[in-house]
């Protein structure tokens, strides 16, 4: 008799499924541009394009996949790594979607809660950008008015104050000693900017985790 | 056929990833759905969560749009419109694009068309250095999940802990990166203190949205208070930005 498929297990059977699906089409993408214009890439450009770019990206991705998963569940991993935007969209509206179910994220209702979110979250974006393209003729100068581009340019302050705030109180005992510490960091040292916050996430993640382990074992928590 | 990166055929190959894209969310989104009523979870919360989910994505999705068409200067609009909705972010194609057309020769965000050839390298340069998170979850979603079960049935407050930590190790890199330029303030700059403040109004919205909620007991305020931090301290941007700059 066939094994009937748990819940979990059908999310990681379509997860691999839709996955592996995306992946193909994004590489038969340029194979299509290839046959439909005759054109060939630059071998040089791309060999030192990706000496130059993938490196970096491979290591980040790498470490990124291992730090999320927990966090996003499963459902919600397999959408949020093909539609991106992570830690500045999908990942905080997940966490705003438990906190407002009041469910655990290591739950069967954290998971189904995170996989809404996320998904909904990606209709959403998929949706406005449609229609940002549509429309990218009278939408662009409205949209790149100067008077709306300092909030465009503060919204990652604006996500992380409001959910900061509610993860910080109630987990004040953890949170203090490596939101200090990441605040003299990005202080002290110049490197550390915008474009460097997705490689200091990792390294939150695994400090925080080895100061919640001690804190853990002598009673702390 | 003659090239543009505007070319319609460009459009349409754009369009069926963009649309393989919407269809999987709305695959799991249903799955989701249903298993939420399999097991008996509340389905007018479900309906909140979903509006609130919604509402949440608008201003971020609009700040997509709006790299959208900053990269459309160089690359059209069709090819920035599927990096944008497919695994992409503005910083990321803007390197890989600048990296494959330095290599060969040229200046991304020169204003020089692209011909077909660079096109297609700068295309293959973006999509297979960002592919590792596509192909890896499916690789091991799975085992990190059994390793998450088996900690929780061994020690579950341990496992609570850990999910706060992580999530407190995220937040915590990005509250840093807020701070990022204050130290601008001893060269008498102050712009760098615009994002601090932003914060801070966000934070403060948010905890008044909670007090107001549990004072007035109209729980919608605490279902909308975080879109409605978000907004406020993006408000709030214009006018900080316009005093301390």
């Amino acid at each position: 008799m066939k094994k009937e498929l748990t819940y979990m297990d059908s999310v990681h059977r379509d997860g691999r499924i839709w996955s592996l699906s995306i992946m193909a089409l994004m590489l038969l993408y340029p194979l299509a541009l290839c046959l439909m214009f005759g054109a060939a890439p630059d071998g040089k450009g791309l060999l030192m394009g990706l000496i130059a770019t993938a490196p970096m990206y491979w290591a980040v991705g790498v470490v990124e996949t291992f730090t999320y998963i927990p966090m996003l569940g499963a459902g919600g991993s397999y959408l949020s790594f093909v539609t991106g935007n992570i830690s500045n969209l999908k990942l905080p509206c997940a966490l705003g979607a438990m906190e407002q179910m009041g469910v655990k994220a290591n739950s069967e209702e954290g998971e189904i809660v995170s996989t809404i979110a996320i998904a909904v979250s990606s209709i959403v974006t998929t949706v406005i950008i449609i229609l940002g393209v549509i429309l990218i003729v009278p939408l662009t100068p409205v949209l790149n008015a100067p008077v709306l581009a300092p909030a465009f340019a503060q919204i990652l302050p604006a996500l992380f104050g409001g959910l900061g705030v509610v993860f910080v109180s109630r987990n004040y005992k953890i949170a203090i000693a490596p939101v200090a510490l990441m605040m003299i960091l990005f202080i002290a040292v110049p490197a550390l900017n915008e474009g460097t916050v997705g490689i200091m996430v990792p390294v939150g993640v695994i400090l925080t985790l080895i100061e919640a382990r001690v804190m853990y074992k002598k009673g702390l928590l | 056929m003659e090239f543009s990166v505007n070319h319609p055929l460009i459009f349409l190959l754009s369009g069926i990833l963009v649309a393989a894209v919407l269809v999987q969310s709305v695959w799991f989104l249903v799955k989701a759905l249903r298993r939420a009523k399999a097991i008996g979870m509340d389905s007018t919360k479900i309906k909140k969560l979903i509006v609130s989910a919604a509402t949440f994505t608008v201003a971020p999705a609009v700040a997509i749009v709006i790299s959208v068409m900053t990269l459309s200067k160089d690359l059209g609009v069709a090819l920035p419109w599927m990096r944008l909705s497919v695994v992409g972010s503005l910083s990321y194609e803007t390197i890989a694009a600048s990296n494959a057309v330095n290599a060969m020769g040229g200046s991304f965000g020169s204003g020089v068309a692209l011909t077909a050839s660079q096109f297609i390298t700068v295309v293959l340069v973006m999509t297979i250095s960002i592919m590792v998170g596509i192909w890896l979850v499916p690789l091991v979603a799975k085992k990190m999940q059994k390793g998450m079960i088996s900690m929780e049935k061994r020690d579950k407050k341990w496992s609570e802990i850990f999910t706060s930590a992580m999530f407190i190790g995220m937040i915590s890199a990005f509250v840093g990166y807020v701070f990022c330029n204050v130290s601008t303030v001893f060269k008498a700059d102050f712009s760098g203190i615009i994002p601090v403040l932003v914060m801070a109004v966000s934070a403060v919205v948010m905890l008044a949205a909670g007090l107001l909620s549990k004072k007035t007991g109209w729980r919608f305020i605490n279902e909308y208070a975080l879109p409605i931090s978000l907004l406020s301290g993006m408000a709030a941007a214009i006018p900080i930005t316009a005093w301390l700059s």
